[in-house]
């Protein structure tokens, strides 16, 4: 397990002040100006060096991202844009970053700006999370306040600024160009890529948009170095990770652990184990609600990163673990996650649009035992005419989980169509 | 999006201004983005208005679109597009049960049966008093502390069905129900005490 001096967020559960002072308590804005002393290309390196991978779902290099960005600006402003809109169902981690620590998402921002040559961050935050907002806001007017950021951030002579921006309820702007649009005051609708946000990202200029745990990890990088963070967890997959567990669970609760930690070990250790038990466990959903599903056989020994899950056809996403006992009516689970895509779907590409009412409508007969077995191979089909056929991965992350319902749970919804079947004949 | 509830209601308000100190407001939202750039501000501003009329109507789009220098179609698509924008009155107290298969898997059927039974009214209706409206929601970001409900800007955590009337008794007689979890539980943290972090914290 994990030490305590090794996590990074201590203070997750909001047992201490979230503000300026109990910050720098907990370490953050320590030393601050030596970072950036030590110049853009430094920090690029540690961030390389720490193989950190981004915490908002893809799990693409953050080292990498950065270095997508001009090396020197063609007259155009670079921009951070850290994405806040946290709606994954299952997933509630930026949440406590944001009320608890945000200081620490905002020196990330000082230390990835001057990482990428920028000057200003914009955090889009979800309209929901008011009580975040102020919070966030307030530490910002605190960081101001202190000099840490605005003219001259730190003493060192760099000038950065931070804005807070609220959405309005809308699960699409949390994909990346999504949320530029939003950001920019449109409907959050996906922008094809290329050309890609390093390019040509908010208001067109060079932008690098990145997860709020990805950006508050920053700092304990660049303090601590990249190879201690990189000591953590396993190679490629390294580092500390916020698991947020949901469901059938005795005691549902975030916590930061080591990547790559047992599946199992993580329910029972920080979760009090499956309602029930381990063996009354039905299904587990790794990854926030748009990544496939794993049956208990394979949640008996995998773990949680993103190259394991990877080999058993799932994905760590946003490592929200979703947790399904035996009492689970598992078709309505995946009927009702089925009507989120629906109902979140931004509409612009015809399979997304279109195919997850498809998907809502048959899981929802196939709940009820009305369909046949030929329904459920077109249901399959369905996914498959979503999945890579629009612009942006909603249409996959809305495909995953049905096929991984499929994969797994198949004689399931057999079962249900046979007891209605026999049903109707006794009547 | 609900296309349903997005309609323009058939009664409209002639005219709308923002208040001088939202005026303020808006100017101080404006300045956080770079000249010419001000469309951004539209969601913003949107509900700004919508804090101090209820909802948005016709003549906040046009408000909003003659300060930011847009064609009234830009902030009317923005508005109807974002399910936090209501395009119709909602009840004093705007009630919203997340029913995603998080909040599912712990119950939030039995939330919204008892909300229904303690308001006398389904999902999508306003009591005749105008006191409450009850709606349904997609995943809110509080999984964890599931099931739960958002009333205005407030989170209501960790429910049953006892705590929800609890909560909606507290709200009809003029009291200020506490948010957050509805047990005995910091945030986040597991119910039955800390697995992590159990010093002070600064270790």
């Amino acid at each position: 397990m994990l030490r305590d001096a090794d996590r990074i967020f201590t203070n997750l559960y909001g047992q201490q002040d979230w503000g300026l002072e109990g910050a720098r308590k907990r370490g953050d804005w320590d030393g601050t100006k030596e970072l950036i002393a030590k110049g853009r290309d430094w920090i690029v390196e540690q961030v390389k060096a720490s193989d950190l991978r981004g915490r908002g779902g893809a799990g693409f290099s953050t080292g990498m991202k950065w270095s997508f960005m001009p090396k020197k600006s063609d007259g155009r402003p670079h921009y951070l844009v850290v994405n806040a809109d946290e709606g994954e169902p299952g997933t509630c981690k930026d949440r406590d970053i944001l009320r608890h620590d945000p200081h620490k998402l905002i020196e990330g921002c000082l230390l990835t700006c001057v990482g990428i040559g920028a000057h200003a961050a914009y955090i889009y935050i979800r309209g929901e999370f008011y009580g975040e907002w102020s919070n966030m806001q307030r530490a910002i007017d605190q960081a101001y306040d202190a000099g840490l950021v605005g003219k001259n951030a730190c003493g060192t002579g760099y000038d950065f600024d931070i804005y807070l921006h609220r959405g309005a309820g809308a699960y699409i702007c949390g994909e990346e160009t999504a949320l530029i649009e939003s950001l920019e005051g449109k409907k959050g609708q996906p922008r094809l890529k290329p050309p890609f946000p390093a390019f040509c990202g908010l208001y067109g200029c060079p932008t690098t948009v990145n997860n709020v745990e990805t950006i508050a990890v920053v700092p304990a990088i660049l303090r601590r170095g990249g190879a201690w963070f990189a000591a953590l967890g396993r190679p490629k997959n390294t580092g500390t990770k916020i698991f947020c567990i949901s469901g059938h669970v005795n005691n549902p609760c975030n916590v930061e652990e080591e990547m790559g930690i047992p599946l199992k070990e993580l329910i029972e250790r920080h979760a009090g184990g499956v309602r029930g038990g381990w063996d009354n466990l039905l299904a587990v959903i790794p990854g926030g609600s748009s990544m496939p599903v794993l049956p208990k056989s394979i949640c008996d020994t995998v773990l949680m990163d993103f190259d394991s899950l990877r080999d058993v056809k799932s994905a760590l996403g946003t490592a929200a673990v979703i947790v399904m006992d035996k009492s689970t009516d598992i078709i309505r689970a995946f009927a009702r996650l089925a009507a989120f895509y629906k109902h979140e779907s931004c509409g612009q590409c015809t399979p997304c649009r279109e195919g997850t009412g498809w998907m809502y409508r048959m899981l929802t007969r196939m709940q009820k035992g009305e369909a046949t077995q030929a329904d459920i191979d077109m249901l399959d089909d369905v996914t498959k005419q979503i999945e890579g056929h629009t612009i942006c991965a909603f249409g996959d992350g809305a495909a995953w989980p049905v096929m991984g319902f499929l994969r797994h749970f198949r004689p399931e919804i057999e079962k249900r169509i046979a007891a209605r079947t026999q049903r109707a004949a006794a009547e | 999006m609900s296309a349903a509830s997005h309609g323009p209601a058939p009664e409209q308000p002639a005219s709308f201004d923002f208040t001088a100190e939202n005026m303020e407001r808006a100017k101080r939202i404006i300045a956080k983005y770079p000249q010419g750039r001000q469309q951004s501000a539209v969601i913003p501003l949107l509900d700004l208005a919508q804090r101090q009329h209820g909802w948005v109507t016709n003549a906040i789009i046009e408000k909003v679109a003659q300060i930011l220098e847009l064609a009234p179609i830009r902030v009317r698509e923005v508005a109807t597009f974002y399910t936090m924008f209501n395009m119709r009155p909602v009840g004093r107290h705007h009630v919203q049960i997340c029913t995603t298969t998080p909040c599912w898997l712990r119950g939030s059927d039995d939330i919204v049966a008892a909300c229904s039974k303690a308001l006398g009214i389904g999902l999508g209706e306003t009591t005749a008093d105008g006191q409450f409206t009850l709606g349904e929601v997609e995943c809110l970001g509080a999984c964890v502390n599931a099931p739960m409900m958002q009333i205005g800007d407030a989170y209501y955590e960790d429910l049953d069905a006892a705590s929800t009337v609890r909560i909606l008794d507290d709200l009809k007689a003029g009291r200020k129900p506490k948010p957050g979890p509805q047990v005995a539980r910091q945030t986040s943290a597991p119910i039955s005490g800390l697995t992590t972090l159990k010093g002070n914290g600064s270790s």
